[in-house]
């Protein structure tokens, strides 16, 4: 059994006439101790999935219209707010972008870890365990840090004491939402680095969300590249990496800035995301798309297992 | 489980704590001290006031009624009351030569009780005689000195302003909290309450809420409705601020961080949203003693408040009304002198909090 199922997971924000759908059609899974990198533009959905796990975003403005979310064989969307409470810290922690807006800034950081320690290990709620945590995340003179305010510490230090209060009750699936984009890229590599350590220390699985793609090579086992609400691609970071086969995956991939070769101009997908509420019939991304014919723009695309492991959601990812 | 690799070494001197940078700022706006010094003494007097004025609140001295203040005075090493007579009948007196009484530290007189529950007699100074009144600040038509009536009143009047600040802040914070967290109807129904009770002029709703009470309270049970009508009215107004505050608050990031975690809505509303709002809280409550203090004036000087014999300062200054004793009596106008300070310490030592929280001044 997977650790996460997510199965044709639909959600709207508002309702009825208003709905404008936020997450159309997702399915993935994530298996223990796996890493799964979710990549996509900025607003094509994959923070609402992500905060969909635990069941975090506002209902309302934000309507669940269909799917699953099973979390250990159990649906969250269908939990009660005491059994959300249960998991959410205790089997499912997040990590979110900007470490110094995620810790309150009137406490001591010594004590917001301990409130994570007492919500899920109530026994372990004590300096010594706080401290030991705080080694595990690398600060450095955890000892006296405990007493620091959030403002005293620099922003690398800050997403380490997020990590330390994430891992606090030893969840099973860490949830990084872009874990390094508020930081400078020396820190990114420490706390990518971090990660990945204490993933193969503690044996949790990570949902890693990023539009970094030089992240996925280093992090990922599986990528899923979200476009407008959907998943367009699924497959194994490496042979995704190596071999992209959606357009929009392509032309993603093309956009990366190199610091080698002779290009003089950046490439960037023509056009922007269509906004929610506004979506092209048919295929998404056709009308950003080099290779649309007239029926893309006809229904939306299905995701095909074109190979074993690998879904694409384009009938003509064999053409180049 | 070992530890990772420190990444670079701590700087070993602890930074400031947010008090402690506020604190700091405090104490460089003199103003302010000066306004925290008088109240500290003032709140301090009222909790002694037993044992510093000379006599109960309800000391009865009929032979001098209106007397002027009367200090002790110095004669050689000895410290001495004159007495004093009313000659034509009509409370004016006059001092009677050679006739003195020495003034005694520490004298037994009338029982009162300590911090409300130690039983005492011992004052600070006093005559132990009558006949030869201590009047520091003149008396009332009873003959009562207005000097330990003050004192007495402050008990009361101090006290009502911190308790009905507590009581309307603590109930604006968490209802204030709860109406901009959650929003939608409960905020719509909460706000319009709030509203409701602010669109209703304070002085009215003051005393129409008094006739809800029945008319014969003891002391203690009026003290108590004072301050429940005030707080009533008071809530309100804190809650608005609390709540827009809250709405803000709410969408920062180490919210959603803490409903991550599995926190419940009450908890992240008083232990993430409701510190945040301290600061301003503080200042608020500061600035705001000096209404609780009025409101209860206001109350005992219409006569629905602090009854007699029980001394109020606004109970004390109806009895000066009336033109013709102010005229003739205007010492009966020293709990006014008192209120004068008393809310022009808090307002300055408020103003004071208000720049110390404000991180841009310097």
């Amino acid at each position: 059994m997977n650790l996460l199922e997510i199965k044709n997971l639909k959600m709207d924000f508002g309702k009825n006439a208003e709905a404008l759908r936020a997450i159309d059609d997702v399915s993935f899974t994530i298996g223990t101790g796996e890493t799964v990198c979710l990549v996509g533009e900025s607003g094509c959905g994959k923070t609402v999935t992500a905060l969909s796990i635990a069941r975090l975003v506002p209902t309302p403005p934000a309507n669940y219209v269909g799917g699953e979310i099973l979390l250990n064989g159990r649906d969250t969307l269908k939990m009660s707010a005491r059994e959300l409470q249960q998991i959410r810290g205790g089997v499912v922690s997040y990590v979110f972008q900007d470490p110094g807006a995620s810790l309150n800034p009137v406490f001591r950081i010594g004590n917001q870890i301990k409130e994570s320690l007492k919500l899920h290990k109530p026994e372990k709620a004590n300096d010594a365990e706080v401290i030991r945590l705080l080694k595990l995340v690398g600060i450095p003179a955890p000892e006296s840090r405990i007493k620091n305010y959030p403002f005293e510490m620099s922003g690398g230090m800050q997403q380490r004491v997020m990590i330390a209060m994430a891992l606090a009750s030893e969840p099973k699936l860490l949830v990084a939402d872009e874990p390094t984009t508020a930081l400078d890229v020396t820190i990114q590599a420490q706390i990518l680095d971090l990660l990945s350590e204490l993933k193969q220390r503690l044996g949790m699985a990570i949902l890693l969300i990023t539009h970094n793609l030089g992240i996925v090579g280093d992090m990922a086992d599986r990528v899923a590249v979200m476009y407008a609400g959907q998943i367009v691609e699924l497959a194994p970071a490496k042979e995704l990496l190596r071999r992209p086969l959606h357009p929009y995956t392509k032309a993603l991939m093309n956009s990366v800035p190199k610091l080698r070769g002779d290009a003089d101009r950046l490439s960037a997908i023509p056009g922007n995301v269509p906004r929610i509420g506004n979506f092209p019939p048919g295929c998404r991304f056709a009308p950003r798309c080099p290779i649309a014919k007239p029926e893309c723009s006809e229904k939306i695309p299905e995701l095909l297992e074109v190979e074993p492991g690998r879904f694409v959601r384009c009938p003509f990812w064999k053409t180049s | 489980m070992e530890t990772a690799e420190p990444i670079s070494i701590a700087e070993p001197k602890l930074a400031l704590s947010p008090w402690q940078l506020f604190w700091q700022r405090l104490k460089r706006r003199k103003i302010a001290m000066a306004g925290g010094v008088i109240l500290i003494f003032l709140y301090l007097v009222s909790l002694f006031a037993g044992f510093i004025s000379p006599y109960n609140y309800d000391h009865l001295n009929t032979n001098f009624s209106f007397h002027r203040p009367l200090w002790p005075k110095l004669s050689g090493i000895r410290v001495i009351m004159p007495r004093s007579e009313s000659v034509t009948g009509n409370f004016i007196y006059q001092e009677v030569p050679n006739d003195t009484e020495p003034l005694h530290f520490f004298i037994r007189g009338d029982k009162y009780k300590l911090f409300g529950f130690i039983p005492a007699s011992i004052h600070l100074f006093g005559t132990g005689d009558d006949n030869y009144p201590v009047y520091l600040f003149g008396s009332d038509q009873f003959g009562r000195d207005i000097f330990s009536r003050l004192l007495y009143g402050s008990q009361i009047s101090l006290s009502i302003g911190l308790i009905g600040i507590f009581l309307s802040f603590a109930f604006g914070l968490i209802i204030g909290g709860i109406s901009g967290y959650f929003s939608g109807a409960t905020d719509t129904v909460i706000m319009r309450f709030c509203e409701l009770i602010m669109s209703i002029p304070a002085l009215y709703l003051i005393i129409s809420l008094r006739a809800t009470f029945p008319p014969d309270m003891s002391s203690a049970q009026i003290y108590a409705m004072i301050i429940i009508i005030l707080s009533f009215i008071g809530w309100a107004g804190m809650a608005r601020v609390i709540r827009g505050m809250t709405l803000s608050l709410r969408e920062q990031q180490f919210v959603l961080a803490a409903r991550a975690l599995g926190q419940s809505h009450l908890k992240i509303i008083c232990r993430h949203i409701l510190p945040n709002t301290f600061s301003y809280v503080i200042v608020a409550a500061t600035l705001s003693v000096p209404y609780y203090i009025l409101g209860e004036v206001v109350l005992s000087f219409l006569g629905v408040g602090i009854q007699e014999p029980q001394a109020s300062w606004g109970n004390m200054l109806s009895a000066a009304e009336d033109v013709q004793y102010l005229q003739n009596y205007p010492w009966l106008l020293a709990p006014s002198a008192a209120i004068f300070i008393t809310v022009l310490a808090f307002n300055f030592l408020g103003d004071g909090l208000r720049d110390a929280a404000d991180t841009k001044s310097l």
